[in-house]
């Protein structure tokens, strides 16, 4: 579990430089993931893939502050997410709900959750089934960019889909 | 662990032939804690006579949380002129008023020979020439720390006329490693930071722990297993278990004033979160709130009868109170800004909170109707507030921006007293213990 949420988190932000040119995004997360960037080289990942779902679908979503509503950026990865898990039915999925650090623990840990079953009842409306779909929130205790500024906390209000069936 | 509650005991109040000693005198020195600006009094505690240096330690102990509170102004040892050789004889008082000691604090600690402490001590008032109280303890050896504490928890009440808080212990999160993989693991200390020690491996991610009113107990939210749920640890067997079974995430544990309650959020498979209390007894549960709404960190007013809680049912998050039966919760936080954590002082008479405006997040005071609002400490990130057992300082964490990790503060309710709190290594969510027994 732990190596695919390792190798699950670096191309995911590639992806977020590339499609959504977040400001600041490139510049923090150089050395962050200098090594990760390494993981990522392997290409696109073979067809129903763990590496495919990660690096092509992309596997998180973001969110604006204290909010958990599916932003109309979030929505296109949604749907290629359901699209996906539609074709690859034999993964089961565990969406995590992160907040940044703006926020008090308990109230981040219901954020999160929120956010969490916004993107897992979006995935439903398209069609995944809800028994394949388990929600877990981090609230704050999980960030993915650890800066104390904007750009670091963009990155970590999100929900990432996580294989859980597969390859390990 | 050993049983701490057995191991002291209070024998009586010397009467040793002094005059006054057991009368009500009336006192010259005092604390008016109430004032606004309390001038520290200024106090000379001396070396407790003993044939070790145990003396000295123990004085050094009552000294340092004098010190802390911020009520007290211990005197430079230098500048002592008598020194104490007979702490059974009245002191010379001029010899402590010159050098302007309002109060003084004598003492000695003995072997009894059967491996405890004997540990005697008397609180001078200077100007009125007078024994203010005389009292003996017990213990075993290795918890002197425990008698210096309950020795200063007696100078403190006798002065100030408020129960102490120094006999007291400090459960938090201990977080060491890098931010976005941190270990943290429960850990307890004394509220000097003394003692400390862990209560979990930091396997799991571990927090918000809060002491039972009552018991050696805790109640904290771990994500053992891979499922965020509220736990109960005993800490004298280091027995664990799970707080009921429900379905989805469990967070935000309080006990009821009484003990025999947890009062906690649960999460709803819609994504919103209400609140629940659960008898330990009959493993009963009550549902608290409806709402479509995040309803969490719930606290119960000290006479069990209200909840305070934080909900976003209005938009953004603010502070509720109801019934502790549920339902009609009334809005009393309408300050610039979102409120959260809302603590019930012991007293009653204050709910602690946070508050996050201007992009900045502050630690304050309200009364229960949400009127008299007071920011004690401002900063980037700070949040968490827990009551000492008299109400009258708080604990809370801060983590300044660019800085790896947080730490404790402690902060008097004048914001004027706020001592950083050492521990090993980074650490938040501290709850305060009730006055240990």
């Amino acid at each position: 579990m732990r190596s695919i949420a390792a190798i699950a988190k670096s191309p995911a932000c590639i992806a977020l430089v590339a499609a959504l040119a977040v400001a600041g995004c490139a510049n923090k997360q150089v050395p962050n993931n200098a090594a990760d960037l390494g993981l990522g080289a392997g290409g696109a990942g073979a067809p129903g893939s763990q590496q495919e779902f990660t690096v092509s679908i992309g596997d998180r979503i973001f969110f604006d502050t204290d909010s958990s509503v599916i932003r109309a950026d979030a929505q296109g990865i949604l749907s290629r997410q359901a699209q996906w898990l539609n074709q690859y039915s034999s993964y089961s999925i565990t969406v995590e709900g992160h907040a940044d650090e703006r926020g008090t623990r308990e109230y981040n840990l219901a954020l999160g959750a929120r956010r969490a079953a916004s993107a897992r009842d979006f995935l439903v409306a398209r069609g995944v089934a809800a028994n394949r779909i388990r929600t877990i929130s981090y609230g704050k205790e999980r960030p993915v960019a650890t800066c104390d500024d904007l750009s670091c906390w963009t990155q970590n209000r999100r929900a990432v889909t996580v294989l859980n069936g597969g390859s390990s | 662990m050993q049983n701490l509650t057995k191991t002291i005991f209070l024998i009586a109040a010397l009467a040793a032939g002094l005059a006054a000693a057991t009368m009500p005198a009336r006192a010259l020195v005092e604390i008016d804690i109430n004032k606004g600006n309390v001038e520290p009094l200024p106090i000379a505690v001396t070396e407790f006579i003993s044939a070790d240096g145990r003396g000295a330690e123990i004085a050094s102990v009552i000294e340092a949380d004098l010190r802390r509170s911020g009520l007290f102004a211990p005197i430079e040892k230098g500048a002592f002129i008598e020194k104490i050789s007979n702490p059974d004889a009245a002191p010379r008082f001029q010899d402590w008023t010159v050098i302007n000691a309002q109060a003084l604090v004598t003492g000695k600690v003995t072997d009894t020979g059967d491996g405890r402490l004997r540990a005697e001590y008397r609180l001078w008032d200077t100007y009125a020439g007078q024994q203010l109280v005389g009292e003996q303890f017990f213990s075993s050896k290795d918890k002197w720390r425990r008698i210096a504490h309950i020795i200063a928890d007696s100078i403190y009440q006798r002065l100030t006329g408020e129960t102490g808080y120094f006999d007291t212990r400090i459960v938090y999160v201990d977080e060491s490693g890098p931010r976005n993989n941190r270990v943290k693991k429960l850990a307890i200390m004394d509220q000097d930071g003394a003692n400390q020690r862990f209560l979990t491996d930091g396997r799991s991610i571990v927090l918000t722990p809060r002491f039972s009113p009552t018991r050696q107990e805790i109640t904290y939210m771990s994500y053992e297993g891979g499922q965020p749920q509220v736990y109960l640890l005993q800490l004298e067997t280091g027995q664990r278990e799970l707080v009921g079974n429900f379905p989805g995430m469990t967070f935000a544990p309080r006990f009821s004033p009484g003990g025999q309650q947890i009062v906690m959020s649960l999460l709803r498979d819609d994504g919103n979160s209400n609140i629940f209390v659960m008898d330990l007894r009959s493993r009963n549960t009550t549902r608290l709130t409806t709402a479509n709404a995040i309803d969490t960190s719930p606290s119960y007013s000290p006479d069990g009868n209200q909840v305070v809680f934080t909900s976003d049912r209005g938009g953004r998050a603010q502070i509720y109170v109801m019934s502790a039966a549920g339902g009609n919760p009334q809005r009393i936080s309408f300050g610039d800004g979102t409120y959260s954590t809302p603590v019930w002082s012991p007293r009653g008479d204050l709910i602690a909170f946070t508050k996050q405006t201007g992009g900045e997040f502050q630690i304050g005071v309200m009364r229960t109707d949400g009127s008299g609002e007071r920011i004690l400490s401002s900063g980037f990130l700070q949040e968490g507030p827990t009551w000492a057992p008299n109400g009258r300082v708080l604990m809370f964490f801060r983590q300044p921006a660019g800085s790896s990790g947080p730490q404790l503060y402690s902060i008097d309710l004048t914001g004027r007293h706020e001592q950083k709190i050492p521990t090993v290594n980074f650490g938040s969510d501290p709850a305060w213990s009730p006055l240990l027994e």
